[in-house]
């Protein structure tokens, strides 16, 4: 049976444990006198016993599928005759493909040699078994973990604290998937990070102020040379970031205080969603919006004070990324400004401070951490975004802190070098994985940074 | 006592259906000849106001909380406001340094007057008044900052003080009328959050008083404290209404016969009694008066 239809055969062993661990639970109470001398409520008992027919089949069919492939491509392989055994790891891989390709008809078995086909017919036959070996075995143990917690159901057991137990466990294997998934991309890319610095020295990654990532596809290429110093890739990240959070921090915080302190009911019902919505616009469209409109804008601009500005430019993709990242700090700055008590409010403002002075002297710094978390997430917005910057600040890799001339961020050359037709082992490759190791470092130590700063520069008003 | 209770509430049910339908003639004895609209018993008015209240009429939304009340308060007294929870007492205190402002669905009517000075007339700077008219709140509010911060606050941004040394002498006197120098003076640094109950709510007071104010409005100052701090906060009432008017909202009828010249008793939005505390204690003139210090209903 496939294992899209064992699922529903499980849910319906599953109901079915339950139906009958209720029935059971209320059988065994009618004659002490009804549910009330039962340890638990009939669910708990029939919830236990759904548990106990559900999770370890489910389990179990979780280890068979992650593990039954390589199970059988290790018998096959074992299976073929010493002139066809691979010696390297590419080599079994090739012809793997070839045996599961002949077993799919996809290619004709009287192309390949007579070893082969064998192997093909042997792994048809042996995926067969496997899958009738799964079957009877999450069948089997489901029935039994249901039939087992069924004999099981008593009036001195407390089904629902066993029950509360097993979810809490459910609960924290979720919350461990989100951690294990952050783990496991970053070991994945300190992996490729070091086997790029066997390829390229550490110093003249970190320190080199050139960047240009060609590698040679053949010997004799002309300027093979690549040069990977991610310092303007760096500055360039840095130099966006900084315009856009120039625009975004004021115009967001100050749109946060006339929302919180100033707008009437109404005027915040309007406006608030609809600042909101600039978050929800495709950061594509934006990007159109900065290549199009804002980039030639700026650059007539510079013309018109005397200044050369390039058709891409830093300042371009900047503003156009510090709209995009307004709603993220006025929203949340909002909520906060709104969470400070009304009470230090009424307190200030009946010592006779006006408005402006009461926010400015009780609720900023009281909202403070807050905000500085806004802020933060805006910060990781700007670094992390790319789609604008490729439209409108374009892919050269300048080492420069003028706005005005065009400059490339880590992400932006992230993708670049991963939609080229490369090798995956070559240096131009693995150089996208050191840059993601790098921005992820970056962004950690800005975090701990601005967590320390806010703690020790708030005022705690609970 | 339940019963009691039962039929009192009926009796205030009923005075509540006859406010709301208007005179007419109703079967029973009507309850307006209880509560007469804008009349008060006892001695409302005083020769030297400091505050000339006539005909307030405070409405939020369309629900009118206070109902027509007329009231003198004179300088240097310490009158007490008592009543039922949700008599409007709160919210008449509030008019008169014009808290309400920031309550959108909030209107005050009728005339109100400091020093004879309209309160709400719109040339008025409300900032000015309320440094004039200074609140102490229900529950402790000290700001998330320093001691000294706190009651350095309101001379901060009054610019009561040219110097350094001129701002820490407001300081310690604000803290020494507050009672509460001895206690703080080698922690001036420390956040006030950290103090207990009522040691934050006499930095209140202190925090009210360093803008050297005509008027201290207190609204329930005490019932956030446990009876020792309630007892210092009382002393400290006693020695600040040398120097200030004192308005106090009180729940406890044992502290505004304690601390208070004048007591004004508030039944459902309106001022049914104001006399010497002393006769409003031991011989009301109206008969709610009397209901509520017996304790037969509050």
């Amino acid at each position: 049976m496939q294992p899209a239809n064992l699922i529903p055969l499980l849910v319906v062993l599953i109901a079915i444990a339950f139906a009958l661990g209720y029935a059971r639970s209320r059988a065994l109470a009618a004659p002490l006198g009804g549910i009330r001398h039962l340890k638990s409520l009939p669910f708990y008992y029939a919830a236990r016993a759904a548990m106990w027919c559900g999770l370890p089949a489910l389990l179990i069919l979780a280890c068979w599928l992650g593990f039954e492939g390589k199970v059988i491509q290790t018998l096959i392989v074992g299976s073929l005759p010493d002139d066809l055994r691979p010696e390297s790891a590419g080599e079994a891989s090739l012809i793997l493909s070839q045996i599961s390709n002949v077993a799919s008809g996809a290619l004709s078995a009287d192309f390949v040699p007579e070893p082969i086909a064998e192997a093909a017919t042997r792994l048809t036959a042996l995926r067969e078994d496997s899958k009738l070996m799964m079957t009877l075995l999450v069948v089997v143990i489901a029935v039994l973990g249901g039939f087992l917690a069924w004999l099981r159901i008593a009036p001195h057991i407390n089904a629902r604290e066993k029950f509360e137990t097993t979810l809490r466990r459910i609960f924290f294997a979720c919350a461990a998937v989100a951690i294990l998934t952050t783990v496991g991309i970053v070991f994945s890319v300190i992996f490729e990070t070091i086997r790029f610095f066997d390829k390229v020295p550490m110093t003249e990654f970190l320190f080199g102020s050139s960047w240009s990532p060609q590698t040679a596809i053949r010997v004799d290429q002309v300027g093979a040379e690549g040069a990977f110093g991610m310092i303007p890739l760096f500055v360039g990240t840095l130099l966006i970031s900084a315009i856009a959070m120039v625009v975004a921090v004021p115009v967001g915080l100050m749109s946060a205080i006339y929302l919180s302190e100033y707008a009437t009911k109404r005027v915040r019902g309007i406006v608030k969603p609809l600042l909101e919505m600039l978050a929800g616009v495709p950061t594509v469209v934006y990007g159109f919006f900065a290549a199009l409109t804002v980039a030639p804008f700026i650059t007539d601009l510079a013309a018109a004070l005397g200044l050369q500005a390039s058709a891409e430019s830093a300042l371009a993709a900047g503003l156009v990324m510090g709209v995009m990242i307004i709603p993220f700090v006025s929203s949340l700055s909002d909520d906060v400004i709104n969470a400070v008590p009304q009470s230090l409010r009424d307190g200030s403002l009946a010592l006779g401070a006006t408005q402006s002075e009461t926010m400015k002297k009780v609720i900023f710094p009281a909202a403070l951490p807050g905000i500085m978390g806004g802020i933060l997430l805006a910060v990781s917005r700007a670094i992390g975004e790319t789609m604008i910057v490729v439209m409108a600040a374009g892919l050269a890799a300048n080492l420069t802190a003028n706005p005005l001339d065009a400059v490339t961020t880590v992400t932006v050359q992230i993708v670049t070098l991963l939609v080229g037709d490369q090798e995956f082992d070559s240096a131009k490759t693995l150089a996208a994985f050191a840059l993601g190791m790098m921005l992820f470092i970056v962004t950690l130590v800005l975090n701990i940074i601005a967590l320390h700063v806010v703690r020790k520069y708030r005022e705690q008003y609970d | 006592m339940s019963t009691l209770n039962a039929s009192l509430s009926n009796e205030q049910a009923q005075r509540d259906l006859a406010e709301a339908s208007a005179p007419a003639a109703a079967p029973e004895k009507p309850a307006e000849s209880v509560i007469e609209y804008g009349k008060t018993v006892g001695t409302p008015f005083s020769d030297d106001p400091k505050f000339t209240l006539r005909d307030v009429e405070v409405f939020y939304g369309d629900t009118q909380a206070i109902k027509g009340i007329s009231l003198d308060i004179a300088k240097n007294e310490v009158i007490a406001f008592i009543g039922p929870s949700g008599c409007g007492k709160s919210t008449f205190l509030r008019c008169l340094n014009r808290m309400n402002d920031s309550i959108d669905i909030c209107r005050v009517k009728g005339q109100l007057q400091l020093d004879g000075k309209d309160l709400y007339d719109p040339k008025n700077d409300v900032v000015e008044l309320r440094a004039r008219v200074g609140m102490v709140f229900q529950k402790p509010n000290p700001f998330p900052k320093s001691i000294y911060d706190n009651v350095a606050y309101g001379p901060r941004i009054h610019g009561l003080a040219n110097r350094k040394s001129e701002l820490d002498d407001i300081v310690e006197n604000s803290l020494r009328k507050a009672g509460l120098w001895d206690e703080v003076k080698d922690r001036l640094d420390a956040p006030a959050t950290g103090m207990s109950g009522g040691q934050q709510q006499r930095l209140c007071i202190a925090r009210t008083i360093a803008v050297s104010p005509e008027v201290v409005l207190m609204d329930e100052p005490c019932s956030a404290l446990d009876p020792i701090a309630t007892a210092r906060v009382e002393e400290l009432i006693a020695e600040l209404s040398q120097s200030y008017t004192i308005i106090i909202v009180t729940h406890s009828m044992q502290q505004a016969a304690r601390v208070s010249h004048r007591t004004a008793y508030f039944h459902l939005g309106h001022l049914v009694e104001v006399n010497e505390t002393n006769k409003v204690f031991t011989a009301p003139e109206h008969e709610l008066t009397e209901s509520y210090i017996t304790g037969r209903f509050g």
